[in-house]
């Protein structure tokens, strides 16, 4: 699989609270994934933060990585989705 | 790049307007497991479907760990077992062990159907084709997850009529037999003219003989999606509704396009078709009659209810070609009654009719589907129904399907609970004159003129 195809997309939203983006990051450091863009809004009152990540150096797989993001996520009190780009490259471009 | 508001927008539908792949159908051929040997034969099929299918299911909950993006069934179809089980069935009884190995596999393997308990007899049946057909209220009894299907008419043929007529009667005995669950069995029973050889979707499929020897079909879903998108355009004209219909369906089939593909790769095995119909489901908010409201109707079924389902279906079409690259199965605007609550909803208001649903079958896929019939009907009305229904595809050159339940014990009003994706429906009633002598001539009604259109 090339490079570009292993892009996945993180997705959080929930309250906005103290170190949401250190939590997430810290994960993201500590298993070997490369943030490769992030953008970050507040929609009436709630935390929406979508990252863009490379995940071909990560340690573990793509399933597990998920998984363990989405416990994150509950512990910060947000929700955190681990999608391959892919979907959103079909939808939205021709 | 990807942009947030195109994630969130994606997320959305699928969070919250009830996305989803709605099935990963693997065709796989059994005409090499063609056995003059009965015992031998099943082996083979069994063979065959759990070797050909193993890794289906793991890869449908792949994707939808990948994507975050539901595959809600996943499923196989096979080759019309009429011709594959000919050479060693001699009874329908033959058949039924059949049915079993094709419940057995499916069980294996952790599909929920099992599509191509099928015999093709739309100029005529082979001694064969009528075992099969006969064994089918018996089958269907005895079996779970197996789906049956007859072809009885097409526009290069005409109608065979004596296959009509049988089937009138195999419809009430499939009730009768699975009477105990408000006859369940004749939700599983599609009687079809022109049925494409690579549809995904259930009842109805089987893997046609002009099918490689596996494939990958996808159909995709999403009323939902239209309807929310319309909800935004309220009170503008046609145009921008039909652009609107066109953009939401090229969206949807696009991630249709992505799991297909993904599927075949996961698999090795190669992408047939996408379908690109818009099937409802009983959960609110995900049902076609909705979109037909919002459209401009007050209930599916008022006054302008065909013309609103011709140009929803048409752009569904328009808008799904492109994001494709290869298109095929029913591909259309399901109306299925039980499976949709709007539908359901429409009934009970007493707007919408068998006859009303027999004339928005015109345009738009696939048939007079799921619905309840008394169970006291005779068979040669159930025969005329599904006459009046393939005449319709024969002369427009399209697929069109009956899926009717005489629930037998009920009376109309009456309701009737399916359960899950087959949801519940109100009993309707049908016209009570007769048609038992058009039906009981026998033989052929010829294939139609292809000029001349009017």
């Amino acid at each position: 699989m090339d490079k570009k195809a292993d892009r996945t997309i993180i997705t959080v939203v929930g309250k906005d609270t103290v170190g949401i983006i250190a939590g997430v990051c810290t994960y993201l450091a500590e298993n070997g994934i490369n943030v490769l863009d992030i953008s970050q809004t507040i929609v009436q009152g709630f935390f929406n933060m979508m990252m863009i990540v490379d995940m071909n150096g990560a340690a573990k797989p793509f399933g597990q990585c998920a998984k363990e993001l989405e416990q994150v996520g509950e512990k910060i009190g947000v929700s955190i989705k681990c999608q391959r780009e892919e979907i959103f490259n079909k939808m939205h471009r021709i | 790049m990807i942009n947030i508001w195109e994630v969130n927008e994606t997320n959305k539908m699928i969070e919250q307007e009830n996305l989803d792949v709605r099935t990963i159908t693997l065709g796989i051929s059994l005409l090499d497991c063609i056995d003059s040997d009965l015992e031998q034969l099943n082996r083979n099929i069994y063979k065959k479907i759990t070797d050909t299918a193993a890794k289906l299911v793991e890869t449908g909950e792949e994707i939808e760990r990948d994507y975050c993006i539901p595959v809600v069934n996943k499923r196989i179809s096979v080759t019309p077992v009429a011709l594959v089980g000919q050479a060693a069935c001699k009874t329908p009884e033959d058949f039924v062990t059949i049915a079993r190995t094709l419940d057995r596999a499916a069980k294996e393997v952790g599909v929920n159907f099992i599509g191509g308990y099928s015999a093709l007899v739309s100029k005529g049946m082979t001694k064969g084709d009528e075992h099969l057909i006969r064994s089918i209220p018996k089958a269907l009894s005895v079996t779970e997850r197996v789906c049956s299907s007859v072809n009885v008419g097409s526009t290069k043929t005409g109608i065979d009529m004596d296959a009509v007529k049988l089937m009138g009667e195999i419809v009430l005995q499939t009730a009768e037999y699975t009477k105990e669950n408000d006859s369940l069995g004749c939700a599983k029973l599609v009687i079809f003219c022109n049925a494409p050889d690579d549809n995904p979707f259930m009842a109805g499929a089987f893997h046609g003989v002009t099918e490689a020897d596996a494939i990958i079909n996808v159909g995709v879903s999403g009323p939902g999606v239209v309807k929310k998108s319309l909800e935004r355009v309220r009170g503008e004209n046609f145009e921008t509704l039909c652009e609107t219909i066109k953009k939401t369906a090229f969206k949807i089939t696009r991630v249709g396009q992505l799991v297909a593909q993904e599927a075949s790769r996961r698999m090795g095995i190669p992408f047939g078709i996408i379908d690109l119909s818009l099937a409802p489901t009983p959960a609110v908010g995900d049902s076609v009659a909705e979109i037909l409201e919002e459209i401009g109707l007050e209930y599916a079924g008022a006054p302008g209810t065909t013309a609103a389902l011709a140009l929803l279906n048409d752009q569904v079409k328009k808008g799904g070609i492109m994001a494709s690259s290869y298109v095929g199965g029913l591909s259309g605007a399901f109306i299925p009654v039980s499976e949709d609550q709007g539908m359901i909803d429409a009934v009970e208001a007493g707007a919408l009719t068998l006859e009303k649903l027999e004339a928005m079958t015109c345009v738009c896929s696939v048939g007079l589907d799921m619905i309840a019939i008394p169970g006291d009907v005779p068979p040669s009305a159930i025969s005329g129904i599904i006459a009046d229904e393939m005449a319709i595809g024969m002369i427009n050159q399209k697929t069109t399907a009956v899926r009717l339940i005489p629930v037998i014990g009920k009376k109309i009003g009456e309701t009737v609970e399916f359960g899950g994706l087959l949801g519940h429906a109100p009993v309707m009633p049908v016209n009570r004159y007769g048609c038992e002598a058009f039906i009981s001539r026998g033989g052929r009604i010829p294939a139609p003129i292809h000029s001349f259109k009017n």
